[in-house]
């Protein structure tokens, strides 16, 4: 197995961005409580403001991404405003209905979108002019671009606001009555991985030079669901755990792409049933065993 | 009038399907995500037995409608029952879990493909004032009607009917009662099962079935839902129909691929605007 070849490098900044989008969806879920089933939205927003900007409009690359960024941004607090006051069911359902609505959006709005058949001949990668056209250079911006997201995610951890959303996760009318500000707090958490969430979507675009729908579907919210809960809700590392665990599955075993959303389906339901914490809750709760 | 009467037609079914959430959420509080699949079984197993093996619509439609409510009842024993933690996330994520497994396995069994399932009764057009109505489309707003009242007079006049609503006021003091909570709730879920795949078998010879459909009705149903109020019964009849009509109208103003945005954005301004639904009591919590 050589490591160095595109096609290995090609798989491993997929699962890097599948990686940074499901640690997103954790702080929302696993830290903030806030379930959302229209992560795809903001992911496809991204990836299209970007892809439109270069494409048609001759953008630097590296110059589209605090568009898209900040774009998503105030949609996330457009739709959040309104959604994030609901809860469980309601909130799941809103936000699935949001993320369906973008979805019929970018299909129907071809004039911007190239609708159904994608929008194609997205250039590479530049930063301030300089190109980055090879697999093996854009694998390493990709992993600067990870290795920074991943600091600030653990800096997020071991921040105040970290304490501020798990306990609004646990009780907001506990939270609220020390003093905290439930409403803005969540819709500034949703609105800030609004903007991650869009820019992964950049990357994605630069990566792959074609976008289309089907990318940004219900299939990919509900993939970064399974990617983000598998590995373990509440955890830095439980979005990358997921991510390399379900990402690599159809790479593993080729030939399996009809089952794949069924190997998903079962990870997910066995991981909720028999270990909420998911992989990285059960190695930590060994591990304290092990040690007491 | 052309609009009202296609309009009722898949508002019907939007009905049903929020009937079948209503029927679940009332015994158990529990969203099911997975009930547009049920939609979607029932539709493919109509096929199955109808079109494919050829019996007779009379055997084949409990047929299908009797499987529906046997996986139903698995669904609940294997989904539902073995969350250790039952907290109303997981509860979502593994009925999200459920749904694409039993979406998979229908891609598996049927392929990709739509299929087409032939006419149960003579296709013909019924004159109305103001437009036609194909046979089909009455046979559809019949059964919908008929479902929903016999649903009612079940839920209010059985015993087993009382049982469920008692669980859903409180399941502790219902089983402090002598209800055998757990075979409400097993058959809570088959019902709705049931219900579900009579929405998907009488839809079939008007709009085919495709694998991926249980996405999309059960989204509107449970739009239906909350445009009635989640929970009441007459409120998803008159949600459905509500729905089904204003769809059908928009599809006359605007371009006819954003129709199907016109249920999600109901979604979002019901619950924003008034998220107990029409028909609601106040239940919502919102901070």
């Amino acid at each position: 197995m050589k490591i160095d070849s595109p096609y290995y490098l090609g798989v491993a900044i997929m699962i890097m961005i599948h990686s940074l989008n499901a640690s997103g969806f954790n702080l929302l879920l696993g830290y903030t409580g806030i379930i959302s089933l229209g992560q795809a939205a903001f992911f496809g927003l991204g990836a299209y403001i970007s892809g439109v900007l270069s494409s048609a409009y001759g953008w630097d690359a590296i110059l589209t991404l605090p568009v898209a960024a900040v774009s998503a941004f105030f949609l996330a607090l457009l739709v959040g405003w309104p959604v994030l006051r609901l809860h469980g069911h309601y909130l799941a359902m809103a936000t699935l209905g949001f993320g369906m609505i973008m979805y019929i959006f970018m299909n129907e709005m071809s004039f911007i979108t190239g609708g159904p058949s994608g929008l194609m001949g997205i250039g590479d990668f530049t930063l301030f002019g300089k190109a980055f056209p090879f697999e093996d250079e854009f694998f390493i911006v990709m992993s600067v671009y990870f290795i920074l997201a991943l600091t600030i995610l653990e800096l997020i951890d071991k921040s105040f606001l970290h304490y501020k959303m798990k306990f609004i996760k646990s009780s907001e009318t506990a939270s609220a009555s020390y003093g905290i500000n439930v409403v803005s707090t969540k819709l500034f958490v949703f609105a800030s991985v609004a903007a991650f969430t869009a820019l992964n979507g950049s990357m994605y675009a630069f990566y792959t030079h074609f976008i289309s729908p089907v990318s940004f579907g219900l299939k990919y919210s509900i993939e970064l669901v399974a990617m983000a809960t598998v590995g373990g809700l509440g955890y830095v590392t439980g979005g990358v755990v997921g991510a390399v665990l379900l990402g690599l599955i159809p790479e593993l075993f080729a030939g399996l792409e009809e089952f794949e959303m069924i190997i998903y389906g079962t990870f997910l339901a066995v991981v909720v049933m028999f270990a909420p914490g998911g992989v990285v809750g059960t190695v930590i709760k060994l591990w304290r065993r092990k040690d007491a | 009038m052309q609009f009202l009467y296609s309009g009722l037609t898949s508002g019907s079914i939007y009905a049903l399907v929020a009937l079948g959430f209503n029927i679940i959420y009332n015994t158990t509080g529990i969203i099911n995500f997975a009930q547009g699949e049920f939609v979607m079984l029932g539709g493919m197993m109509i096929y199955t037995l109808f079109t494919l093996a050829g019996l007779p619509f009379a055997v084949a439609f409990p047929g299908a409608v009797l499987s529906a409510l046997i996986i139903g009842l698995l669904f609940e024993r294997v989904f539902i029952n073995l969350v250790r933690v039952k907290s109303e996330i997981n509860l979502i994520t593994v009925t999200i879990a459920a749904s694409i497994i039993l979406r998979d396995i229908g891609m598996l069994i049927w392929g990709r493909d739509s299929i087409r399932v032939g006419e149960f009764i003579p296709n013909k057009n019924i004159d109305m004032p103001g437009g036609v109505i194909t046979s089909q489309s009455v046979l559809v707003i019949i059964t919908g009607i008929a479902v929903a009242l016999l649903l009612n007079l079940f839920l209010k006049k059985t015993r087993f009917g009382r049982a469920m609503r008692a669980c859903f006021d409180d399941m502790t003091a219902a089983g402090i009662c002598g209800i055998n909570v757990m075979m409400v709730r097993v058959f809570s879920f088959g019902l709705a099962g049931a219900v579900g795949a009579i929405a998907g078998v009488i839809i079939s010879p008007i709009t085919f079935v495709t694998y991926d459909d249980g996405v999309m009705i059960g989204l509107k149903g449970f739009a239906a839902a909350i445009l009635g109020g989640l929970g009441n019964f007459w409120g998803a009849v008159l949600g459905g129909l509500l729905l089904g009509v204003f769809e059908s109208f928009s599809a006359s103003i605007i371009p006819s691929g954003y129709k199907d945005a016109m249920a999600f954005f109901v979604i979002l301004v019901i619950l924003f605007v008034r998220p107990d639904g029409l028909l609601g009591r106040k239940k919502v919590h919102r901070v």
